[in-house]
């Protein structure tokens, strides 16, 4: 069973988020990026699932500035590959193109099971796996959890998330796309001195970009703007023994301080 | 190229709510555009559903055994069938669950643009713009969506609904022949809960800011001392600190209790979207700038740790 | 070796009795013991590593468990360690590993030289590589790792403090030229509310003394020695590289710190890594300039201060900040009983500052609440520090232990800077 978890980077949050001159797009060169949060549980269900079932995980990314430590990270937590798609990439390539590029890369691998994040904070075109189910022709499944691949029977079971908390025990023929909701545990810790002895000793792998006909995703930002600050909430000011003494207050005003007693 | 399509959606017999509120703003594009809205419909047995559809100028419905519980494949291939050769204006699909699958599904069969996590859409001039939400809610894009065929995906509660029935006319289309290649096995219930915090008439709702669950005791206690339950967003619940049944949000239990106090929740989107509702909301957060202090009416930037036990020995002293 | 000063064990190295050589070191027994009465298997996988061989050399005299500030709120030294460890207990998933906060006083008073500071961060480094680390530890290791500080603030804000300074703070990649101090501000100044407060009064009291000063700006990262202590010695490695690249770009004739952490790395663990920094702590540097402060009022507080491990037991300065503290008007200064290379600790280093919780479900009582209580019993209405983790924990101990109003927190330059402020402007330090 071959797993291939694709891993995109995307702007961190932590930073306050500062827009270009024409204001349709953030300032990138002032961005810092993360790996999404999303795509870190689908590759630890993948390790999970290597360390269960024997797969094979292969993380794969397109080449992007600060990808290199990503995919080491990713040997590093115990994935069995990393693969590079370089390429001449713009930041911030929609999803629609990084489908498409890496349904060319996948192609030329071995594949079962895709493990992709359910979705990023920029997705604004559609999420990538599904996209990319879509670019392979492969069937697809998102928001889930709980994978059990059976490569016997050429399927994998999953559980699809409802929202309510019901789910879905779903089960889909291989090779497939699967957006990951949430790994059955937290993602592991990988220790900087492991990963620094993982780019010593190993390598990434490189596959170009094959060319073909680029589908962007045709929508056109006009503009990228803050939300209007809704009514804001009154914030309690002082230290906390004030805090405390203005809440319970303003609670009891409103006679919800103990409305469930 | 015309009309405005409304993809509803009843995974378990019911329809979603937000099949009225997509069906509200399609009818006011439909109406500036002078174009029909057409609400189409997959499932099985859904007679019963379709009236509070009818506010639309059609209701298309895919009705077969094989569209019985949803699956991706077999959902979009059917619904795919019957709105190419509509070639409509506008798709208009709830981010749900089934949603996420069904917009970007479609939108990679149809090649059609999609603009996701839409809260808006309008009309100006002959232009169709979207509005949607990015970056955990922190920026919006204003999208040009474009003269072709396009789906957008909208996140509940984005519109208000429109009032159940009308007088539009009930079709059924054929459901092609088609394999899926996933398949439908159980329904996995909700795990029978200790409570049900959807009935809770306060809640203690705890987030990644207090830590560890070590610190979960803090927050209970709190709970006791005010009759509250203890609800979660969801990374608390991934983390297995909390059980499912706790868990706020889109992938959770919306909730609308009297006091709602969130407790090192930062505010995600999906999280919102499940309490923005609740009657009263106290957010605690060591940021100021977290996204929970638009929804809260009461903020404290404190650190949760300090503040929860302060506050609980304040309320057992009395008050 | 660390520095850590033998006050009540004099030895000789040799000694000539009735024309015998004797050598002070023949009942040291510097090797292990043989053990038979347990299954040394655990002990073992403890000695077996660089670093760590200590553990074993331990022959249970308890000089330890009296000195060692967790013990005063858990069941905790290295005796007691060394005796669960060879009675089977695997310190690599016992809870007691991350309790140490590598402060020290053990091996002050070990006749056997078992040195926690070297077997703490050598067994951590193994359960850290694991992925076993309690998870708040990882989360300031992965903050680090991301944004150079552990408290996962944005590194293009790491000198935002320096705008309400009310003085110009320059930055070296702007001043193009030597300067006489390179002030590495490290995180906890750079970031806690608290912090910034004495990073502003800093460079006020450098500009009051007409010195040539400037600090790295957003290129500052951190020193890591807390995280090397916590186990995380790549993260100490990969920075250390980093911070000494960045510094070998710029001409300074002394690198000033106020953490004690970033203090004994540039002092103690840098040589190692090939640079051999003129680094001072801020006490050291001030102390001798004092007199030259424009003091404009008398302090008429009854001051207690608190040893910074990493700078008194670690490395041997006691005096500074006491010579600072008495040079203030009207200022009355008192000791602890617990002080200088006895000093109690704050619970903050060796990663404790990031194990807060951790902690607090294995100890009846912070050691920060311990040591406000010992400040308040000396009458004291301010408890003076001078290392950027203690402000926030001392501060939090003085609330939850009841004594809010009664003892106030200041880091000694906020005290020199406040006796410089006019009494009108009263009100900076709230």
């Amino acid at each position: 069973m071959n797993l291939l978890v694709p891993l995109k980077l995307v702007p961190d949050l932590v930073e306050e988020l500062t827009l270009n001159e024409a204001g349709t797009d953030l300032d990138r060169d002032a961005l810092i990026y993360k790996l999404n949060e999303f795509d870190d549980q689908a590759l630890e269900e993948a390790l999970v699932l290597k360390e269960t079932t024997g797969a094979t995980v292969t993380a794969i990314a397109l080449d992007a500035p600060e990808i290199d430590q990503v995919l080491f990270t990713a040997l590093a937590k115990g994935a069995d590959r990393a693969v590079k798609v370089t390429g001449d990439f713009e930041p911030g390539i929609d999803n629609h193109t990084a489908a498409q590029v890496l349904a060319g890369a996948v192609r030329g691998q071995q594949v079962d099971l895709v493990l992709c994040g359910v979705q990023a904070p920029d997705d604004l075109d559609g999420q990538l796996g599904v996209l990319l189910a879509g670019a392979l022709g492969w069937p697809h499944v998102s928001v889930v959890s709980g994978i059990e691949p059976d490569s016997a029977a050429g399927v994998v079971r999953c559980h699809q998330e409802y929202a309510g908390g019901s789910m879905a025990l779903l089960e889909t023929e291989l090779p497939a796309v699967l957006g990951v909701q949430a790994a059955r545990q937290p993602p592991r810790y990988a220790a900087v001195s492991t990963i620094r002895k993982v780019m010593k000793e190993k390598q990434l792998e490189e596959v170009a970009a094959t060319p073909g006909e680029v589908v962007a995703s045709k929508l056109q930002v006009r503009r990228l703007f803050k939300p209007e600050s809704r009514a804001h909430a009154r914030m309690l000011e002082g230290d906390v023994t004030r805090q405390v003494e203005d809440l319970v207050a303003a609670l009891n005003e409103r006679g919800v301080l103990k409305v469930g007693v | 190229m015309a009309g405005i399509v409304v993809i509803a959606e009843a995974l378990n017999g019911t329809l979603n709510e937000v099949s009225l509120e997509l069906l509200s703003k399609g009818r006011e594009l439909a109406t500036s555009l002078g174009q029909p809205l057409i609400a189409v419909l997959a499932g099985e047995g859904l007679d019963a559903l379709a009236p509070p559809l009818q506010s639309a100028d059609r209701v298309v419905l895919l009705d077969d055994p094989a569209l019985g519980k949803f699956t991706p494949d077999a959902h979009e291939q059917a619904i795919a069938a019957v709105i190419a050769p509509m070639e409509p204006r506008l798709v208009m699909i709830g981010n749900t669950t089934a949603g996420m699958d069904l917009a970007a599904g479609l939108a990679a069969r149809l090649h059609w643009p999609l603009a996701a996590y839409c809260t808006g859409v309008r009309m100006e001039a002959s232009d169709l713009i979207g509005v949607a939400q990015l970056y955990g809610g922190k920026l919006f894009a204003e999208v040009e969506l474009g003269s072709q065929s396009v789906i957008i995906s909208v996140i509940p509660g984005s519109f208000p609904a429109v009032a159940p029935g009308g007088t539009g006319v009930i079709e059924r289309a054929a459901v092609p022949a088609g394999k899926s290649r996933t398949r439908f096995k159980e329904l996995i219930a909700l795990e029978a809960a200790d409570v049900d915090i959807k009935k809770a008439q306060a809640l203690v709702s705890v987030g990644r800011g207090i830590g560890g669950p070590e610190n979960l005791d803090i927050v209970q206690d709190l709970a006791r001392a005010i009759g509250a339950e203890v609800a979660a967003s969801r990374p608390v619940v991934d983390s297995g600190w909390l059980p499912k049944a706790r868990q706020v949000g889109k992938s959770g239990l919306t909730v609308k209790p009297k006091l709602y106090f969130a407790v090192g929740i930062s505010g995600a989107p999906e999280h919102l979207q499940g309490m923005k509702d609740a009657e009263f909301i106290v957010a605690v957060n060591t940021d100021a700038a977290a996204p929970i202090f638009e929804v809260a009416h009461l903020g404290i930037v404190a650190d949760a740790l300090e503040f929860v036990p302060a506050l609980t020995e304040r309320v057992r002293a009395g008050a | 070796m660390s520095e850590i000063e033998k006050e009540r064990i004099k030895e000789k190295e040799s000694v000539v009795v009735e024309g015998i050589t004797l050598t002070g070191q023949w009942n040291r027994m510097f090797e292990q013991r043989v053990i038979w009465e347990y299954d040394p298997t655990n002990l073992d996988k403890v000695t077996s590593i660089a670093g760590a061989e200590s553990l074993g050399w331990c022959y249970q005299c308890g000089k330890c468990t009296g000195v060692c500030p967790v013990d005063h709120v858990a069941s905790y030294s290295p005796r007691k360690i060394f005796s669960k460890v060879r009675g089977g207990v695997d310190l690599f998933s016992d809870p007691d590993l991350w309790l140490c906060t590598t402060c020290g006083n053990c091996l002050r008073v070990c006749p056997k030289e078992v040195d926690m500071l070297k077997i703490m961060p050598a067994v951590r480094e193994q359960v850290v590589a694991a992925g076993n680390a309690p998870p708040e530890l990882q989360q300031a290791f992965e903050n680090t790792f991301r944004y150079g500080n552990p408290l996962g603030e944005p590194p293009r804000k790491r000198a935002d403090w320096a705008k309400d300074a009310g003085v110009t703070v320059p930055v070296m990649a702007q001043v193009k030229r030597p300067v006489d101090i390179l002030f590495y501000v490290e995180c906890y100044w750079s970031y806690h509310p608290r912090g910034k407060q004495a990073a502003q009064a800093m460079a006020r009291t450098l500009n009051r003394l007409g010195l040539d000063f400037a600090i790295l700006g957003a290129e500052e990262k951190c020193a890591c020695d807390a995280q090397r202590a916590a186990g995380e010695k790549g993260l100490f490695e990969l920075f250390t590289e980093q911070n000494i690249a960045t510094l070998g770009k710029y001409e300074y004739a002394t690198l000033m710190t106020p953490d004690p952490h970033a203090f004994n790395a540039f002092k103690n663990e840098y040589p190692k890594y090939g640079a051999t920094l003129p680094v001072v702590h801020y006490t050291q540097l001030l102390a001798p300039l004092v007199e030259k402060l424009p003091f404009t009022r008398e302090l008429k507080y009854k001051v207690t201060f608190h040893d910074p491990c990493y700078l008194g037991r670690q490395n041997g300065e006691y005096e500074s900040p006491r010579h600072l503290l008495q040079a203030i008007p009207g200022l009355t200064f008192t000791e602890m009983l617990r002080c200088k290379a006895n000093g109690y600790c704050c619970g903050g280093g060796g990663g404790g500052m990031w194990l807060g919780s951790f902690a607090a479900s294995h100890e009846k009582e912070r050691l920060s609440e311990r040591r406000v209580k010992e400040a308040v019993e000396t009458g004291a209405d301010v408890l003076a520090v001078c290392c950027p983790f203690e402000v926030s924990l001392f501060e939090d101990a003085v609330k939850t232990t009841g004594n809010a109003g009664k003892l106030m927190v200041r880091d000694i330059v906020e005290l020199l800077d406040e006796a410089c402020t006019p009494a009108k402007e009263e009100g900076a330090i709230a």
